[in-house]
């Protein structure tokens, strides 16, 4: 049981040091985008909602789950889609002039 | 689904945000590397309906279509001026969905009588402070920037001795939790019920100015929360993801402290910006005179000027003038001149705030530069067209020790031949403080909105012969 424990924490510690050096290569331009982007990822947690709203575990899980799943996905449509818009306008100026 | 086949998904989805991470180190992979990511997200949900033992499909299916509205819906309607507010509330729906599933785990089991292993308990514990944390945290900052709560910091007296008393408690609660083999319910809503006042009354003494510091780190938290929850409910993309967005909601900080030379404690705990800390420093205004200059000539120095620098600030994004820049800009060039922007890492109110503000205004983000690239270059600049920009380009934190600000990095405007500040009236930035630039010989002042006057410069230097 513990074992599961240090796995996760070794790729979590892998991880963010991989994150390290994605985002310090992102230039300033696009920090907001990064961190609206980086928003809609942190909705994976969306993931962990739908096996809760799901398990068939009685109305409390149901229930919670249902909060759950909205949130997580608010987060993960509201986070890709607001990036998006975002970059589009990064890209269109070159071609528009 | 054979469960190595759903690992291996997994595997995919988040190699996917890996990819499109990477991809954003350029404007011009950007669009394509956010569409991979959420086809990464896309994989990681279908994985999760097929394979992790889902009886019921219409709770999941409700949540998904109610909250893919309400999402779809706010980064449609939001403006960009709001991003800030957007991001912030963002955040806090993931804390939020985080809290509720280490809750929804924990009432499991106590339902059932299930005993948790100790790995699953702490990172329930861990979930549920870091979500709820990040929730209320969140929720605070997002009615400040949208000006439902006052931005200067609310403080009193004993606060941080309050917060510390909290934060102990919770770590008590937690630990007898963990250690009493059955989930006892007490000590599970004394731990939400402390967690979430903690996030209000640890950002609710920061003040408006420093909430990029505060979205940047809620935005790691958002991470850490999810990799919690992926600790949880023992999944790895979640683990690998959250770590990733923890990343890069630290290095975001990081750059925003050092932009305002501050460090991250200063900016939690410092109340800075309002109360005692705004004091003035200690070079005072009198007997300095300030030279004022009219539309028209501003707009025939611009318009014989070979490079303009424009140093944009809030104040402009306030006024909703950010076309009118552009306009000016390519009135400008028309004539011969060239104009370039030089961005504070702090000139708006989050990280790459401005960029996206002039961006929506058809700025190509070629002429964009950041605070190291350009600032050699006002040297050589005929104009420094500064607009709604105060603390900035503040020559007292290159040179007063005395001053609140001293040490923080800035824009040499003041190294430009001439200056150009149009500005409201003469008040002071947000930290409270004088700026010298204003009184400096080679400065003029054109006083007035920045649209009304950035309008009537476009305007003289259209009749510019």
């Amino acid at each position: 049981m513990l074992e599961t424990l240090i796995g996760g924490i070794v790729i979590f510690t892998l991880a963010t040091f991989l994150g390290v050096e994605l985002i310090n290569r992102v230039p300033t331009t696009l920090h907001t985008p990064l961190m609206s982007g980086a928003n809609a990822i942190s909705g994976i947690t969306v993931v962990g909602a739908m096996i809760v709203a799901g398990g068939g575990h009685g109305w409390i899980s149901a229930v919670l789950g249902f909060m759950a799943v909205v949130l997580g996905m608010m987060n993960v449509v509201g986070g890709y889609a607001v990036t998006d818009r975002m970059l589009q306008m990064f890209r269109r100026k070159p071609e528009a002039r | 689904m054979p469960g190595a086949l759903a690992e291996i998904l997994y595997l995919v989805a988040a190699v996917c945000f890996i990819i499109g991470l990477k991809r954003l180190s350029s404007p011009g992979t950007a669009v394509n590397g956010n569409r991979l990511s959420a086809m990464g997200m896309l994989i990681a949900m279908v994985v999760t309906l097929v394979d992790r033992g889902i009886v019921t499909y219409s709770v999941i299916a409700a949540g998904l279509v109610v909250g893919s509205a309400l999402g779809l819906w706010m980064a449609r309607a939001v403006k960009m001026t709001a991003m800030p507010q957007m991001v912030a509330l963002l955040n806090g729906f993931g804390g939020g969905a985080s809290l509720l599933v280490g809750g929804a785990e924990f009432l499991k089991s106590e339902l059932i009588g299930q005993n948790l292993g100790l790995d699953t308990s702490i990172t329930i514990q861990l979930s549920l402070l870091i979500g709820a944390v990040t929730l209320t945290g969140s929720i605070v900052a997002f009615a400040k920037l949208q000006e439902l709560l006052p931005g200067r910091p609310i403080t009193f007296p004993g606060l941080q001795v309050l917060n510390a008393t909290i934060f102990l408690a919770i770590v008590a609660l937690s630990i007898y939790q963990v250690a009493t083999p059955e989930s006892l319910l007490w000590p599970f809503y004394a731990v939400c019920a402390l967690a979430l006042l903690l996030g209000v009354l640890l950002v609710i003494p920061i003040g408006g100015a420093d909430m990029p510091v505060v979205i940047s780190l809620l935005n790691s938290y958002s991470g850490i929360a999810a990799a919690m929850t992926g600790f949880v409910i023992r999944n790895d993309v979640l683990i690998i993801s959250g770590a990733l967005v923890g990343s890069s909601g630290i290095i975001l900080s990081q750059i925003m402290c050092r932009a305002m030379n501050r460090s991250l404690t200063n900016v939690l705990f410092g109340a800075f910006g309002g109360g005692a800390a705004a004091v003035t420093s200690g070079k005072s205004a009198e007997g300095l005179t300030v030279r004022q200059v009219s539309a028209e000539d501003a707009a025939v120095q611009l318009g014989y000027a070979r490079s303009v620098i424009v140093v944009p600030g809030y104040g402009l994004a306030v006024a909703q003038a950010q076309h009118l820049v552009r306009e000016l800009a390519d009135q400008i060039e028309k004539r011969g001149g060239e104009v370039k922007y030089a961005i504070h890492p702090v000139a708006g109110r989050m990280p790459g705030h401005m960029n996206v503000l002039l961006a929506e205004a058809n700025v190509p983000y070629e002429k964009l530069f950041d605070m190291d690239a350009v600032n050699g270059e006002f040297d050589r600049a005929d104009v420094a067209l500064v607009i709604g920009a105060n603390d900035v380009v503040n020559p007292a934190a290159r040179t007063d020790s005395g001053s609140p600000i001293y040490g923080m990095p800035i824009l040499n405007a003041d190294h430009a031949r001439s200056v150009i500040v149009l500005k409201r009236g003469m008040g002071s930035g947000f930290a409270g403080i004088e700026n010298e630039l204003f009184y400096n010989p080679r400065t003029a002042m054109l006083f007035g909105d920045a649209k009304a006057s950035l309008g009537k410069l476009v305007t003289e230097l259209k009749a510019l012969a």
